[in-house]
């Protein structure tokens, strides 16, 4: 899959030739080209250990490419203020700050009171609690209405719902998707799950076929 | 009970398909038999109060099968998993009935089967010890040390080498800490199995092989209990499935019934859940699980049972038996 120049015009999130390596013998990622249109939703589906979270991390930028470069309509991601790309970890017990009750959390993202709360099932006692006192589930909840701030354009998902139930999973990603396609935001999902994938995404893509190191 | 009964009987020929290098008698492992527990809290002062967490548990294994424990995070899946091993926190408090092979199992006569008889394979590598070798610590009995020998014989059945006893947890790769982990409980050659939640992150390859493995180990005549969320994935390889639900076994069902689809399935809550699988149709229930303790009588389901009437709301629902299957439900039939 080769990129043509990016074009501007088009509101897209593009992943540009990126090398990226933990050990310089063993290269994890290498020259990857992705882009993910706005409104797109993006499947991305790979064995374990063959660099999707790693990968994830670069689109968010929290990790800085050894070579190539993440450009969000055509330019840079912003070094300083609100980024526009949100990932969602897969392990939520470990992306929330344990001294913080969860209502702060939700205030550092600007998103406490708001209508979200409701819709994703977070009751108003949670937000008094520390983080060990819910469940993973309860937690990812927090998570994934803390990315997605008005300011939001591209979510990226990894592994969001695997510590989840069928059904907490369905009604997590019902919602999720409809406020995806409300505000015609890009995504790119990362999961194991196939029969998951083929129900979210527009595109199913392997990570081993787009990743020329494997 | 320690025969096998009747009615399991087809079950039981199916079984005999996986079992065919040696022929095992079909035994009642465990029962666990309306199992209520509650947490006691200070509240305020000396104030004490009582926090219900399990409200009516029920399960049974018999040797030679696997048995999926499934339910959302917070139905009482691992709590139930550590009555069984009596490993609760101080300020738990138990009734109901735990039977082992027919004996009731209490503190005094756990502390000869836990580790021996019967074994529990943790979530994650964290259950290891960081500062001991996994050799030294897979050897680990309640009485002293299992002979080296033994150790090399199941380290090198689960592709173990030599090298690896002389190992610390964080040298370990995932999937050779899971092999560590399974082999420490199988080195006990113990009966009964519990395995808390193994697959989840691991792509469908691994979840494959692991199954395997637990099924060969469920082939040698031992009853294993699989506790997980990841229905679809394991369909393949257990014979019978408990469906738990704010703390409450809601349906033991078999395998079968759960692949023939909907029709097969008798408790509504179940019926939601294969069809909230991504591959039947993904259909969202609405609501949300209530804590066991917020339940003060009724069903546990009755708010998001579409089916519900006045008197799931005021009775609690006892255990029905239909055609095998076991139902706590008013209208399951």
């Amino acid at each position: 899959m080769q990129l043509s120049a990016v074009n501007i015009n088009t509101a897209n999130l593009s992943a540009k030739n990126i090398t990226f390596y933990y050990d310089h013998n063993k290269k994890l990622i290498k020259n990857l080209n992705l882009n993910i249109k706005q409104g797109e939703i993006i499947g991305i589906m790979g064995p374990s250990g063959c660099g999707k979270t790693t990968f994830a991390k670069i689109l968010a930028g929290y990790y800085k490419p050894i070579e190539g470069i993440v450009l969000l309509d055509g330019n840079p991601l912003p070094i300083k203020g609100y980024n526009p790309v949100q990932l969602i970890f897969q392990h939520p017990e470990k992306a929330i700050n344990p001294r913080w009750q969860m209502k702060k959390t939700l205030q550092e993202a600007g998103m406490l009171n708001s209508e979200l709360m409701v819709k994703f099932g977070i009751s108003e006692s949670w937000l008094n609690r520390w983080p060990n006192e819910l469940s993973s589930g309860e937690l990812q909840r927090f998570c994934i209405i803390r990315a997605l701030n008005d300011k939001t354009r591209f979510l990226i998902a990894d592994e969001i719902t695997t510590m989840l139930d069928a059904i907490t999973q369905a009604q997590i990603w019902h919602n999720l998707i409809e406020l995806i396609e409300k505000r015609n935001l890009g995504a790119c999902i990362i999961s194991h799950d196939l029969e998951l994938l083929k129900r979210l995404c527009t595109k199913i893509i392997n990570f081993q076929e787009i990743n020329s190191q494997a | 009970m320690t025969e096998i009964e009747l009615g399991l009987l087809d079950n039981f020929e199916n079984n005999f398909k996986f079992n065919s290098f040696k022929f095992f008698k079909k035994q009642l492992l465990l029962e666990v038999e309306d199992l209520y527990l509650s947490f006691i809290q200070y509240e305020r002062g000396l104030r004490k109060k009582e926090i219900k967490v399990l409200n009516g548990m029920n399960l049974n294994v018999y040797s030679g099968e696997i048995v999926a424990v499934i339910g959302s995070s917070g139905s009482g899946k691992s709590l139930l998993a550590h009555s069984i091993m009596g490993i609760l926190p101080r300020n738990s408090k138990l009734s109901g009935k735990i039977k082992f092979k027919g004996s009731i199992l209490n503190i005094k006569n756990l502390e000869k089967l836990r580790g021996i008889k019967i074994a529990l394979i943790p979530q994650s590598v964290n259950f290891l010890d960081p500062l001991i070798k996994v050799g030294k610590q897979a050897r680990f009995s309640p009485n002293s040390y299992y002979p080296l020998e033994e150790l090399r014989k199941i380290f090198k059945k689960y592709n173990l080498n030599t090298d690896v006893e002389k190992l610390y947890p964080f040298q370990l790769s995932g999937g050779m800490a899971r092999r560590v982990l399974i082999a420490t409980a199988m080195i006990s050659d113990a009966e009964l199995i519990i395995a808390d939640e193994p697959t989840p992150g691991m792509h469908s390859e691994a979840v494959k092989q692991t199954m395997k493995e637990f099924r060969q180990i469920a082939n040698s005549n031992k009853g294993l209990i699989l506790i997980t969320h990841d229905i679809s994935s394991v369909l393949d390889y257990v014979d019978r499935i408990a469906v738990f639900y704010s703390g409450t076994t809601l349906e033991l069902t078999t395998a079968e019934n759960f692949k023939k689809g909907v029709d097969f399935l008798y408790h509504p809550y179940t019926k939601a859940l294969w069809q909230a699988l991504p591959s039947n149709g993904f259909n969202v229930l609405e609501g949300f699980q209530p804590l066991a303790s917020d339940i003060n009588s009724g069903c546990p389901f009755a708010q998001r049972c579409n089916l519900a009437t006045e008197k799931c709301f005021k009775n609690f629902p006892h255990m029905q038996v239909i055609d095998n299957i076991q139902v706590r439900c008013f209208y399951a039939a």
